[in-house]
């Protein structure tokens, strides 16, 4: 028998971005909370010695440990799903802060057309523009409506930026100015922008979460400066200059003494009866007791994979049919699609590529969302090009031109050669959601618990193979214009490979929208099934844009704390 | 040995400095910058300094004899010493991968290892129910088969070209073994040569940064607000966790 404790206020399961603004802005308003968070404690001064690739990027210190759970992976149905034994294609956060400690701190704000897909693409293009099986859908909430929480989470986090040059075609209107102004050009930078700039494209500096200058938030939290550092993603910040939970929102809870940490505390289930949540199960990892937390409201604020876990395992919602498109958890999962991206090699010039910052770096949005014709292409959406100065760490980056030998001689001399002469153009293409592609709990597999692992079942469709050439084909142009002696761009797109890494962009599973009959919840994120339980997190997201995700989350966790504010005053109902 | 010395004279210590940049000769102590980038014979001796530091990091925690043999004369084929600069033997990568293999690493310790263990797609990634330390183990042995097989001598009595040729016939699946991968293996060699080339020299490769110095990395650095609107290039000599350490 679990041991049964007094009931509070909320019970938030996951202490990352999502569940620290919602902790924030909770206690803030005079409720008790209790954060459930099953790895460890984490603050700035673990990062002490973090200028260490091998353990922070190659052995993945601040990632989840994968003995104990891990997710099953196949390209389709026809084939048995097996577990992501090491990591590959994502990496999974853990412990306080979560994916907002190793994140690099790109914070977009999704396009009007993200927010009205489908309407919009219809609108366009006709239905028939939409290909067979995939099921894009708006999302129940206009860019207008979240623009408020966009700017609440940029004000919080001191996101440093400019304007984007295209904000008036895309109907991307912002209410403020970023706090903090754009992050220092770096001779790359300026290249690509002339290069851009000739091609008549409009690149605009990342908005950035490494802070450009020294930066009070609203709620009075002071954090100093980006050094430049090179050591982001991945990475702790051993300054406090990137926007972390921890450094942000998650003091402000605990200074209110009403929000309390637990750690080590693995949440297995969300208790329910008739259609309500009465709190979580939970196992103190560190003596195995298993402990129940009541709660007035529920609030999931983990990952993608386990929001999406949790309620298939706590048999909360309906579960999604991949055959008749029907039942709404497990839904529409997708990912982001980088191919199309540009290599060059310059013999005469070199870069100062040990220097950088997680989101340091050009964008350019020309050919992403519907900022262009869609008329004679074989694909929706589009995706951002860019350059990046991260900082490029020495075993990772081993750039060579194409017929080069991978070891040996040869290969010494071209990759030492090219480590400071080579740049990218990178492009991060938008993922649409397919009737075929889903989470769902795998038959076979367990975790350390003896609970099923979650399964994935998606692959790259031609949509995304379109895609990629078509943004290859202008990152390569860009990279000409740059100048560089050789140029390579990536254009094909194989299958969907677990192995390497492409990005932590994962979302869908408990999406949103208009209607309980297309999605689990909300636009405030509320179940419609379960009116006292919410899930924050990428998770709500309809299909994914090419953009990072977190500024999304961030906006969405904002008006997910706005919405719970209400539904405990008004004592209960649906919220929409 | 003695073709190692003849390999080790062939740095041009010259050459090494004029591409790094640095004054290496009166700032290195530690015993690889004297012991591997050997003076030419008109040069003067190793500071005295040299054999004073003991690197205590250099005892094997896993590997046997014979093993660590192997693994250093593959990761030199995989990474030469050259004119450019020391190799992966001068750097000390074997080291490296025997301190790695005795870890968590060595043990997958982080990996998901539960069963059942079926064979997958390529798209699918690892599915074998084998450890690193044992794939090494058993990889070494078939190496050592191997070459014994085709040239009738152990792998690191082979000549550079007969090493590359052993190398590539696991490289290209051409040597039949039943329990692992020889290319999966081949992948997962060249791998950890470049992280011990490349990583901190705290975990006993990159001795004296030297791995650093080739590429012009400068390690562990607190700021580089300075350098990252600069257009010139910008070489700045490398510091390492250690330096971090005795800063506080």
């Amino acid at each position: 028998m679990a041991r049964k404790l007094p009931k509070v206020d909320v019970v938030i399961v996951g202490v990352g971005w999502g569940g620290g603004i919602i902790a924030s802005e909770l206690t803030k308003a005079g409720l008790n909370v209790v954060g459930l968070e099953r790895g460890k404690e984490r603050v700035t001064e673990d990062y002490y010695m973090v200028h260490d690739e091998l353990r922070y990027a190659l052995r993945y210190e601040l990632m989840q440990d994968l003995s104990k759970e891990t997710i099953t992976f196949r390209s389709n149905e026809k084939i048995r799903a097996l577990p992501m034994r090491t990591y590959g294609s994502f990496l999974l956060g853990d412990g306080i802060g979560g994916a907002g400690v190793h994140w690099n701190g790109w914070t977009f704000r999704f396009m009007p057309y993200d927010f009205q897909i489908r309407s919009q693409t219809i609108e366009r293009y006709g239905e028939k523009k939409i290909p067979p099986g995939m099921t894009i859908q708006d999302w129940g909430i206009t860019y207008d409506e979240l623009e408020p929480y966009f700017d609440k989470f940029e004000q919080m986090a001191g996101i440093s930026g400019e304007d984007n040059p295209l904000a008036e075609q895309m109907k991307a209107k912002r209410s403020n100015k970023y706090p903090t102004p754009p992050m220092k050009h770096s001779p790359a930078m300026r290249l690509f922008t002339e290069a851009a700039q000739k091609l008549n494209l409009h690149p605009y500096t990342i908005p950035s979460a490494n802070l450009s200058a020294p930066y009070t938030n609203p709620d009075g939290i002071a954090r100093a400066a980006c050094q430049y550092c090179g050591f982001c993603e991945r990475f702790g910040c051993e300054y406090g200059a990137k926007a972390d939970p921890v450094v942000t929102v998650i003091p402000v809870a605990l200074k209110t003494g009403k929000f309390q940490i637990r750690t080590y505390s693995n949440v297995r289930r969300i208790l329910h009866t008739g259609g309500r949540a009465t709190g979580v199960l939970y196992v103190d990892v560190t003596t195995g007791e298993e402990i129940e937390q009541p709660a007035d409201i529920v609030v999931l604020t983990s990952y993608v994979f386990n929001n999406t876990r949790l309620l298939l395992l706590s048999k909360l919602g309906r579960p999604y049919d991949p055959r008749t498109g029907k039942g709404v958890i497990g839904k529409n999962y997708a990912y982001q699609v980088q191919k199309g991206q540009a290599t060059g090699f310059f013999e005469n010039k070199e870069f100062n590529v040990f220097a950088g910052a997680g989101s340091l770096g050009m964008y350019v949005d020309d050919f992403n969302g519907d900022n262009f014709d869609h008329s004679d292409v074989n694909f929706l959406h589009g995706g951002g090009i860019n350059i990046l100065q991260l900082g490029k760490r020495p075993i990772q980056n081993n750039p060579v031109p194409k017929g080069t030998p991978t070891w040996g001689k040869e290969f010494k001399a071209a990759s030492i050669k090219y480590y400071t002469r080579a740049l990218t153009v990178g492009t991060q293409g938008a993922s649409l959601p397919y009737q075929h592609h889903y989470l769902d709990l795998d038959p076979t597999y367990k975790d350390a618990f003896g609970d099923p692992l979650m399964r994935i079942t998606f692959d790259f469709e031609e949509q995304d193979r379109e895609l990629s050439r078509y943004l290859a084909t202008k990152s390569e142009e860009i990279m000409k214009e740059m100048g560089a002696d050789k140029v390579e761009a990536s254009k094909e797109l194989g299958p969907y490979d677990i192995t390497p890494y492409q990005s932590t962009h994962n979302t869908g599973g408990v999406i949103m929208g208009g209607s309980p009959d297309t999605s689990a919840v909300n636009n405030y994120l509320q179940m419609w099934d379960a009116e006292n339980v919410f899930v924050v997190g990428a998770s709500a997201f309809a299909h994914n844009s090419g953009y990072n995700p977190t500024g999304t989350v961030g906006a969405l966790a904002y008006r997910a704390a706005e919405g719970i504010l209400k539904y405990h005053q008004a004592g209960g109902g649906l919220l929409v | 040995m003695a073709e190692q010395d003849n390999q080790e004279k062939t740095y041009s210590r010259r050459k090494f400095l004029q591409n790094t940049g640095f004054a290496l000769g009166g700032l290195i102590v530690g015993g690889i910058a004297g012991s591997l980038l050997k003076p030419e014979p008109e040069q003067a001796a190793p500071p005295p300094a040299a054999d004073q530091q003991r690197d205590f990091n250099q005892a094997f925690m896993f590997f046997t004899q014979e093993q660590f043999r192997i693994v250093e004369a593959a990761t030199e084929r995989i990474f030469p010493g050259d004119d450019l600069g020391p190799g992966a033997k001068a750097l000390g990568v074997a080291y490296f991968i025997d301190h790695q293999l005795a870890g968590d690493y060595g043990f997958n310790a982080r990996d998901y290892m539960q069963g059942p263990f079926f064979p997958g797609e390529k798209v699918q990634g690892y599915q074998g129910r084998l450890r690193r330390r044992e794939i090494y183990t058993i990889a070494l042995r078939e190496m050592q088969n191997y070459s014994m097989a085709t040239y009738q001598k152990n792998f690191a009595d082979l000549t550079p070209e007969q090493q590359d040729e052993v190398l590539r016939a696991f490289e290209e699946d051409k040597v039949k073994i039943t329990t692992v991968s020889p290319s999966g293996f081949f992948k997962m060699l060249v791998t950890n040569t470049l992280e011990g080339v490349y990583a901190d020299p705290l975990y006993g490769g990159n001795r004296n940064m030297d791995g650093w110095r080739l590429k012009n990395f400068p390690g562990n650095q607190m700021s580089y607000v300075n350098v990252i609107e600069q257009d010139a290039f910008q070489k700045i000599e490398p510091a390492s966790l250690k330096d971090h350490l005795s800063h506080s």
